[in-house]
This record gives structure tokens, sequence and C-alpha cells, in this order.
């Protein structure tokens, strides 16, 4: 029987309509609703929303120009969107959408809230600089003065971010990649946020280095039960990470759900085509 | 106490490329009680994975509807949040499949105790029951501390097989677990499915050799393509 007309069949057309959690006690810690960004006559972001939960992973994937990367700049505060929402569950900050904050207050909740590492270390890092140095800088903002109190903060998020210590005063452009992701890590976590957004951070990296720092954020996000989104091309690392995935597409999502579903069953015809041109 | 009821379930693939969808089993109807053990045959192909699948919501059904009677109430695991099916993962909902994929530089014993890390217990404290279970499973304990990435496949799938019935589950969705297994494991494996289920554990599975597992059926499913043969209760 050929059943590929019957109406039921055609999920493209009427997928299943997910309900509200209801089980999900928690709420989410990190919200945002409706942003839109714009770039002279490039629309870059359009009309996204996503919540993420203490300790969960929200990946989201899209090929260059999707505009995952202007949403993870929407969400460090670097830039300001052309409309929407954006609210950190955390104490002080319950309902206020953080883009409505001035400057010095959003760059406030990023120092102390948001933790950010960069696919290219040299956005995130002074390269001349010894790596202590990188990551008790975040420290001295915060207007800790004592040089002791400094270098051991530092060295504890090193520790935290599995940095070999016997080269914490190494400058990061004397270092691998990978050890230079470390460091960014430590700097990203040495204030303690409780959001941590990750932009390519093993691209280029060589496999095994990869997996490791990927163990690494692994275990920081589950033990400081932070809420974590990462933005990457690279379908394996978001299958290795990921809780849930957003797929974008010319700034829009295009899909969104269970890493594992969007992955093995995607809906879109999009990302089937991404899906199939990984394997 | 009634734990599953499946109504109308239905799913397709539906393949852009080829402008089609592929059926895979159509109008399910079955109920489970708690501490059942439903098996699912039917021939390669039939579907019995892609039900499983469905059911752990790593492939979204197509239609009807699967209510849950979970601990935090009711719900219907066709139309459930993402959110409350990552909840019940942790919780209650395990997946016991023939594929393993290790994350590298994990030892065996580690990958094992991870499930327990949601109950709040530290890799120190988890460690004496995966390495219980690996040892039950037959795994060697010179084997407990090295990476399962390097493991031959009837290694990776004892080490599976720990991971997945380490944490306490309400429902246990089994994929072929005694697939590649040799005797003594296989034997270990149907002596803690035995355990599991005079604890109430409820499971649905697929055997390869159902024989292994007679003794613990109560219904069974059988999938032909896309209409049920027969269903037994």
């Amino acid at each position: 029987m050929d059943t590929s007309n019957h109406p039921s069949d055609r999920i493209n057309d009427a997928p299943i309509t997910l309900d509200a959690p209801r089980l999900t006690r928690a709420t989410p810690l990190l919200r945002a609703h409706g942003l839109f960004k714009r770039y002279g006559r490039i629309v870059a972001v359009e009309d996204v929303s996503l919540d993420v939960y203490p300790g969960e992973i929200l990946g989201i994937v899209g090929e260059s120009g999707s505009g995952k990367s202007s949403v993870l700049r929407l969400l460090n505060l670097e830039e300001m969107p052309d409309a929407g929402e954006y609210t950190l569950d955390l104490p002080d900050m319950r309902g206020v959408n953080l883009f409505t904050l001035d400057r010095f207050q959003r760059r406030e909740v990023a120092l102390f809230h948001i933790g950010i590492v960069y696919q290219n270390p040299h956005l995130g890092l002074r390269m001349r600089y010894t790596s202590s140095g990188n990551v008790a800088e975040r420290l001295l903002v915060t207007g800790e003065r004592k040089f002791a109190t400094l270098r051991q903060a530092a060295r504890d998020s090193l520790a935290a971010s599995e940095f070999p210590l016997n080269r914490m005063d190494d400058p990061p452009r004397v270092l691998s990649g990978g050890m230079q992701q470390r460091v960014q890590l430590a700097k990203a976590i040495a204030l303690q946020p409780r959001v941590l957004l990750l932009d390519e951070p093993t691209t280029g990296l060589d496999v095994s280095v990869q997996a490791a720092v990927l163990d690494t954020l692994k275990r920081l996000q589950r033990e400081r039960q932070l809420a974590l989104v990462i933005v990457s091309h690279d379908l394996g690392v978001i299958r290795a990470l990921a809780d849930r995935v957003m797929v974008m597409r010319d700034g829009r999502v295009i899909e969104a759900g269970l890493a594992d579903q969007v992955l093995d069953d995607p809906q879109h015809a999009y990302t089937q085509q991404l899906v199939h041109a990984k394997l | 106490m009634r734990l599953l009821t499946v109504t109308n379930y239905t799913k397709s693939f539906y393949v852009h490329h080829l402008a089609r969808a592929i059926p895979a089993f159509k109008a399910l109807d079955f109920v489970l009680d708690e501490g059942q053990f439903l098996l699912v045959s039917g021939q390669n192909g039939a579907g019995k994975s892609t039900l499983l699948r469905c059911l752990f919501r790593t492939y979204l059904p197509t239609s009807g509807s699967a209510i849950y009677n979970s601990r935090h109430g009711e719900i219907d695991l066709v139309r459930a949040a993402d959110t409350d099916i990552m909840l019940l993962r942790r919780e209650e909902i395990g997946f016991v499949t023939q594929f393993l994929r290790p994350r590298p530089r994990i030892s065996a014993s580690e990958l094992v105790a991870e499930p327990l890390f949601a109950e709040n217990l530290t890799l120190d404290e988890a460690r004496p029951y995966a390495e219980k279970l690996l040892s039950d499973f037959g795994v060697k304990s010179d084997l407990w501390g090295a990476y399962p990435t390097t493991f031959s496949g009837g290694e990776q799938q004892r080490v599976n097989l720990a991971r997945a019935l380490i944490a306490p589950r309400r429902l246990l969705l089994l994929d072929e677990p005694t697939a590649s297994l040799d005797a003594a494991a296989r034997d270990a494996l149907v002596r803690r499915l035995r355990e599991l289920k005079d604890q109430g554990v409820t499971m649905i599975g697929i055997f390869h050799y159902p024989n292994d597992v007679r003794s613990l059926i109560d219904g069974e499913i059988h999938l032909q393509g896309e209409n049920i043969e027969h269903v037994a209760d």
C-alpha cells in the first residue's frame, strides 16, 4: 500500500507540535526571545528564541553565515539586537531584559555572569602576556589587587580547565592550540559565571586534543551546573557534547530538538542534507 | 499499575531528497503494566528498533500517543517537551543499545559510572558499583581503567550494557542487548534482567534469540512492515 500521500506521513508539512514543559520544575537559566539583528541590508538574526536550563548544553549548528555566531555575540552582550529580550535567572536580575541596561551595566553582567571562548584565541587572549596573567586580568577588574590572591585564583582556574600548571607563566603565543583554548577557558570561568558561551572552541585542533578539551568542558559543565551554549559546524562535536540542538540557516532557526533526535531523525530538508553530508 | 498506553502510534520517515515518506510502523496499540516484559518481534526492517527509538524520542513519532505514567505525573511521550524527555532519560527511562559510541579518553569504569553522577554520586562513590557490574558482565579487571574506544566489539557491548543498567530505571528499552555476547555474558545479562524485573522494572525488548529471555516475557508485539500481525498481552 502506498501511503506517501497520506497526510500524516507528510511530517515535513505537519510535524508533531511539542507541549510546553510539564514535568520539569527547573526554570531556564538563560532565556532569549525574539532576537532580531541586521547589519545594513543583511538580516543576520531573525526571530531567534532559546532557553537553556542549568546544567544543560545547547548546540547551535549551521553553515558559515547562518547567524549562529551573531546569536552568540548577542548573548555575550557584545552587540545589541534590533529587537529582542534576554534574561538570566540569577539573583537581582530576574525579569530584567539585559538589552535595556546601559553599556556599563551590560559590561558588568557579562563580566561576572557570562564566560566566552572564541575559536580564535587572539580574540580572547593577550598573546604576549603570561597565561596566568591573562586569567588574573579577569579578576583585576573586580578590584582584587593582592598578588598572591590573584595568582592563586589564576592557578585554580587553570587547574580546573586542566591546563598544565608548570606552563602557567608561558605566554599563549608559545603554547599549542589546545593549550591556548584551555587558557581561554580558564579566563572564561575565572569569575565562576553560570553561563558559558563557546564559539567553535575546538575547530582546528587535532582530533585527540579536541576530545580532551571536550571532556574538560563536559566535566566543568556538570560540576558547576553551567548553562552552556556551543556554536559549531562540526556535528561530531555537537553529538558528543550537546543535549539539545538548534539548526540555523539564513538567520533563522529551522529546526530544534534533542541532539540525538535532530541528528538521527532530522525533519527539515536542510537538516537532512547537513546530517547526510557529514556521513 | 498501568505504566504505558500506546495508541495509534505511527512512524514514517519523510526523506526530502526522495520527496517520499518511508513508513516504519503504523497505528500500533498496546499497553504495558509496571514490571511487565514486552517482546518486540518481526523481520529485519519491520520497525522494531524504530519503535524503541520513538519511545525514547531519538526518533520523532509521526502521530498517535504514548501516555507514560511518570513519577512526576502522566505525560505523552509523543508530544512531551524536550526538557521533559531529558528529565525522564535522567531518571526513569533507559535505552540499552548494541551500539556504543564511547567518548574518547574516558575509562571503562568512569563511562559505566557516569549515569550515577545524575544521582549526585561522585566518581569515587560510583566506581565500586561500576566495577561490580563490569565484573558481572565478564569484563576483566585490567580493562577497567582502559579506554573502551580500543576494546573489541564484544567488550564494548558489555561496557555498554553495564552503563545502561547501572542506574535505577522504571522503563528499559532493550535493543538486541544479547547480540555479539558470549554465553557467559548472556547469562549474566539475563540474570540482571530477571533481578530488575523482580524489582518491578518494566522492559520492552528486541532479542535476536528470544529463547534467551523466554522466562521473562509477559507479552509480545509482532511487527510486520506497517501492520501488526498479532499482539499478545
